[in-house]
C-alpha cells in the first residue's frame, strides 16, 4: 500500500503493507531507530511519537494510520545538529542512563509543555506517567523536564528576555 | 490484514455492508493487542479515525452529546463536560495515560465493555444513553441495556455506536469516581467507583446513585445500598452502614490483580472515602502513595 505522510517535516511516500505497526515501519523501513519498542502493548511508552502534535503508541498504530498524519520522532527535534532544549535539558540533568525510554520520554516532554508551559514536578510526573524508565532516574528526569521547561520558555520569550 | 480508512458514514456503511468479517476499531488501544497476542486475527479491519463527524462534544441544551469516537483527552479538555459531568472528567483522568488518552475514545472503552472499563461506572450514575446508528434506522438505550456482560453489548451486526448522551441535571453535590489500582497510571481497576451524591441544605443525603466497576460481570448498581443513604446526614456512620450492605452486592472474582475477598472489602472501603467529599468540596482529597 502506497502510503504518504510528513515525517519530521518532510513529506514522504512509502510502500509498505497498511496493517504493518507504525513503530516497525519507522525503524525497519525508514531507518529511524529512536522510538523503542518495550512492551508493545502500550503500557512503558518507550515506543512514543507526536502526531499532528499528540504523543501517541506507535506499537499500537498501523501503517494505514500515518496517511495524512504530520509524525515527529526524537530524530526530528533537532535544529541544524543543536539539540533540542529538552534534549539539551536531559543530557545537562544526567537524565539519561541506558537511554531505553529517553526518546519517548522527551517526546511526551514536548506534548506536555504545550498543553502547560510550566508544570510544577506533580504535573510532570502525571505528564510522564506513561512512560516507564527502569533505571529508576525518575528524579533527574523530573529535574531535565523542569530544566527544560525554563529553557523552551525563554527561547519563546526571545533573547531580551534571557538578559 | 487489509485497513480502510473511511471519511464519511456513508462510506463507513457501505464497507461493513460489503464486508461483514470486518472489525471496526477507533484508538486500537484494546483491538491491536488482542491482535498481537493473537487472540483475534481479524481479515480486515476499519479505522474509523478519519471520519469527523464521529468526534466532537456538543451541547444539544438539555443533554449533552459526545461523539464516539470522541477521544479520552478531549472529553478531559472539556469545560463543558467538567461543569454538567464531573464524574466522568474525573475517571477519564485516571485513565491509561497521557497517550492512551490521545488514542483511546469513549465509544471504544464502552464497546470494550471490559467490567474494569473506566468511563462505564461513570456513565451508569450520569444515566447515559447510547446512540446507535443502524443500516436502515437508529434507536437509543440506556447503557445498563447496552452492555450485556464482559466484552459484549447490545449491537446487532451493521449497527454502529455513533456516541453517548448525557441528560444535563441540576447540578450534583458531590461527584466522585476513585479507582484502586497496582499503580497510580496505566493501571486496570481491581476495583472502582463512581458516586453522585445531592444533600439537603441541612446536609441530608437526598439522592445518591452508586456504580462499581471491576466487582462483577458487568458495572454493579445497588438500590438497597443507595436507599441506606437517603435521608441521612453523610457522616462515617451512615457511610459504613451502607459499605456493609455494598459488600454483598458485589459479585468479585479472583484474577490476576486481586482476590474476590479483597475486592469486596474494597467494595465498603471505596464507600467510606466520600467522607472527604462531607465538608461541601467536589473534588476528593489527593491519594497518597
Amino acid at each position: 500500500m502506497k502510503i504518504g505522510f510528513k515525517l519530521n517535516e518532510k513529506e514522504i511516500v512509502i510502500h509498505v503493507p497498511p496493517d504493518k505497526r507504525a513503530i516497525d515501519v519507522l525503524r525497519e523501513d525508514l531507518g529511524l531507530t529512536g522510538a523503542k519498542e518495550g512492551c508493545g502493548s502500550g503500557e512503558c511508552g518507550a515506543c512514543t511519537i507526536l502526531v499532528d502534535g499528540e504523543s501517541k503508541l506507535s506499537c499500537l498504530m498501523l501503517a494505514a494510520q500515518l496517511e495524512g498524519r504530520e509524525i515527529a520522532t526524537i530524530e526530528g527535534l533537532e535544529r541544524d545538529g543543536i539539540p533540542h532544549p529538552i534534549q539539551e535539558a536531559f543530557v545537562e540533568h544526567g537524565a539519561v542512563q541506558c537511554g531505553f525510554c529517553t526518546p519517548g520520554m522527551i517526546l511526551s516532554t514536548v506534548d506536555l509543555l504545550k498543553q502547560n508551559p510550566d508544570p510544577d514536578r506533580e504535573e510532570i510526573r502525571k505528564g510522564l506517567s506513561g512512560n516507564l524508565c527502569r533505571c529508576t532516574g525518575y528524579q533527574k528526569i523530573v529535574d531535565a523536564v523542569e530544566a527544560g521547561a525554563n529553557k523552551v520558555n525563554s527561547t519563546i520569550k526571545g533573547p531580551a528576555s534571557k538578559e | 490484514m487489509d485497513v480502510y480508512n473511511p471519511h464519511t458514514m456513508q462510506e463507513l456503511r457501505d464497507l461493513i455492508s460489503g464486508h461483514p468479517e470486518a472489525r471496526v476499531f477507533a484508538g486500537g488501544t484494546d483491538l491491536l493487542v488482542a491482535i498481537r497476542r493473537g487472540a483475534l486475527s481479524p481479515s480486515l479491519l476499519i479505522c474509523l479515525d478519519r471520519i469527523e463527524s464521529l468526534k466532537g462534544i456538543e451541547d444539544r441544551g438539555d443533554e449533552i452529546f459526545i461523539s464516539a469516537c470522541t477521544t479520552h483527552a478531549m472529553i478531559l479538555r472539556s469545560a463543558l463536560l467538567l461543569e454538567h459531568a464531573p464524574v466522568l472528567t474525573q475517571a477519564v483522568g485516571e485513565l491509561g495515560s497521557p497517550q492512551i488518552r490521545n488514542m483511546g475514545t469513549i465509544g471504544g472503552n464502552i464497546i470494550t465493555a471490559s467490567p474494569a472499563g473506566d468511563t462505564l461506572p461513570p456513565l451508569y450514575v450520569l444515566k447515559a444513553e447510547m446512540e446507535i446508528h443502524g443500516p436502515a434506522s437508529g434507536r437509543r438505550m440506556p447503557i445498563d441495556e447496552f452492555i450485556r456482560g464482559p466484552g459484549s453489548v447490545n449491537l446487532l451486526h451493521g449497527e454502529i455506536l455513533t456516541g453517548v448522551a448525557i441528560p444535563k441535571e441540576a447540578p450534583w453535590d458531590i461527584g466522585h469516581y476513585e479507582k484502586v489500582g497496582k499503580r497510580k497510571a496505566l493501571s486496570i481497576a481491581i476495583a472502582g467507583l463512581a458516586a453522585s451524591i445531592r444533600l439537603s441544605g441541612s446536609g441530608e443525603i437526598i439522592n445518591a446513585r452508586l456504580a462499581w466497576g471491576s466487582l462483577g460481570p458487568k458495572i454493579i448498581i445497588s438500590r438497597p445500598v443507595e436507599a441506606a443513604l437517603i435521608g441521612r446526614p453523610l457522616t462515617l456512620k451512615t457511610l459504613k452502614d451502607a459499605a456493609a450492605l455494598a459488600r454483598d452486592a458485589v459479585s468479585p472474582i479472583s484474577d490476576v490483580r486481586a482476590g474476590a475477598e479483597y475486592r469486596r472489602t474494597l467494595a465498603g472501603n471505596l464507600l467510606l472515602r466520600l467522607i472527604q467529599c462531607a465538608d461541601g468540596s467536589k473534588a476528593p482529597l489527593p491519594r497518597g502513595g
